[in-house]
């Protein structure tokens, strides 16, 4: 393993690894207490649309699966807040329109396209400098929101009503968690594919829930978690030659299970 | 003595469906007014309307003379505790500092003084030494006093509590309740309320609600509520209150 560690793409992997982590962690945290698993999963599918398109005309594939997932997140956004009670209806069929574009884009693209499978499941090891920088920027803004409108969010994420009593922009925080949820959905389908991407965004997230009190440490703790079980899972694909989302996400949940087994025991 | 909360020929209607109608209410500095009524009657509606929720259609409502949509900080809200998620991970001085209307930020969100201030007022609900315990881990009766905490931190004239006591065992609404009136020697408490056989104990006015309005002050009278249990019924009531519509209780 240390050998490998002199690969670039190895190197890249594991930068991109740690850097999505917190990504992940931060954002998985506001997506469940916000209870958006659901519209996650949504916009994480829908996002296919934007990969086919980026396929079949030749632009980056961050940069397409990005415009349909931030137009996904958009588009619910605005729905959730006025309808809330029919959100549901409408992520069916976000969801299902996006991946129907995306499979008609690649079927008309020309040729076999090998990395069709690396978005559904996830490549890491297929990460670029581009990819690195893309993600570096994200984390960036991810940590300036979180950082300085922390109150707000925080104030959003317990109780929208009273927060909206009290003067914060209720409706702008909601939209702009939904927005980097998006753009956080789409870094990680590069590690673990748009099927597994909810599992990372929930996964070390609920573990965190139950060892922190307040949204930062669980922030940070779900952040370490998800480092840990992105390394853990690359180590595993690389040794064992295996697909790296799968290995990843089967690392976060047999410890999730390690956890609740834990708990119970302790409580019993 | 000038009304603190004055509310002038009110009426508010939801599409053809009119909620409130002709509503006349004055309340004083260090009131303690009950608003009981039928669900549907209109008291929600009220509440909204007070703090700016919903918009007023026909009528006013004025806290010391000025449109009360302009002057809400001077109210402490504290909202029904239906939709608290117990899970959430926050302490009770976030909690708390949500009540902060203050535009500034500081990285990682509150300034000493904010904090400080979270602590005094903690101490004034008797929660100072939970201050650091996540929400969750209190009791049903500890969480409103959070919640009534969170209300107070900007310093209200006013304080607006919607059904504080429902979802709390008994010995929780006596405490919430003795609470409310150690903090209305020194400022106008409203409760919207079902629990008509406690609230009557410690208020000195009712309002009774049912698209219109009917106002008692109870002074003289409380003695006559205080003994009565929990099988007193609204229509008890509105004959206690002197109401032109008496009916038979059925209750």
């Amino acid at each position: 393993m240390l050998e490998a560690l002199s690969y670039s793409f190895i190197q890249n992997a594991l930068i991109a690894g740690v850097l999505i982590s917190i990504c992940a962690g931060i954002i998985g945290s506001l997506i469940v207490v916000n209870r958006m698993v659901f519209l996650a999963g949504g916009i994480a599918h829908t996002s296919y649309g934007g990969i086919g398109m980026a396929i079949y005309f030749g632009f980056p594939i961050f940069f397409g699966a990005s415009m349909f997932a931030v137009g996904a997140a958009l588009i619910l956004a605005s729905i959730s807040l006025k309808q809330k009670n029919r959100i549901d209806t409408f992520i069916g069929l976000i969801w299902a329109v996006g991946m129907a574009i995306g499979v008609l884009f690649i079927d008309l693209t020309p040729g076999y396209n090998v990395d069709l499978m690396s978005y559904l499941f996830g490549s890491i090891l297929a990460v670029s400098r581009d990819d690195l920088l893309f993600i570096s920027i994200l984390l960036l803004i991810i940590l300036f929101i979180t950082i300085f409108w922390y109150r707000d969010i925080l104030a959003v994420s317990y109780d929208s009503e009273y927060a909206s009593l009290r003067g914060v922009h209720v409706k702008f925080f909601y939209t702009l968690i939904l927005v980097l949820s998006a753009l956080t959905v789409v870094v990680s389908i590069k590690i673990v594919g748009l099927i597994l991407v909810i599992a990372l965004l929930t996964i070390p997230v609920y573990i965190a829930e139950k060892l922190s009190s307040t949204l930062g440490g669980m922030m940070s703790i779900s952040a370490l978690l998800s480092a840990c079980f992105t390394l853990v899972g690359l180590y595993l694909s690389y040794t064992y030659d295996l697909t790296s989302g799968a290995s990843i996400i089967l690392v976060a949940a047999l410890s999730l299970l390690l956890f609740l087994a834990i708990n119970f025991l302790r409580h019993r | 003595m000038s009304p603190i909360l004055e509310i002038k020929n009110l009426y508010f209607t939801y599409e053809k469906q009119r909620a409130l109608e002709n509503i006349n209410l004055s309340i004083n500095k260090k009131d303690f007014l009950a608003i009981i009524g039928p669900n549907g009657g209109g008291k929600s509606t009220l509440l909204k309307l007070i703090l700016g929720i919903n918009k007023i259609q026909k009528g006013s409502i004025e806290i010391e003379g000025k449109a009360s949509s302009s002057c809400l900080k001077k109210i402490g809200y504290v909202p029904q505790n239906t939709n608290v998620n117990t899970d959430f991970p926050i302490r009770v001085f976030e909690v708390v500092l949500m009540g902060h209307t203050s535009k500034r930020r500081v990285l990682f969100g509150y300034s000493k003084d904010e904090i400080a201030k979270a602590y005094n007022v903690l101490q004034k609900v008797g929660m100072k030494e939970f201050a650091k315990n996540k929400i969750g881990s209190l009791s049903g009766g500890q969480r409103q006093r959070v919640m009534i905490a969170r209300a107070l931190f900007t310093d209200p004239q006013i304080l607006l509590l919607d059904e504080p006591t429902s979802s709390i065992d008994a010995k929780g609404q006596k405490e919430v309740y003795e609470l409310l009136k150690i903090l209305n020697k020194d400022i106008t408490v409203v409760v919207v309320s079902h629990d008509i056989s406690i609230i009557l104990e410690y208020a000195s006015k009712v309002a009774y609600i049912n698209r219109t309005l009917i106002l008692h002050d109870i002074g003289a009278n409380q003695n006559k509520f205080k003994t009565k249990d929990e099988h007193f019924c609204e229509v008890e009531l509105l004959n206690l209150l002197g109401s032109k519509t008496k009916k038979e209780c059925s209750c």
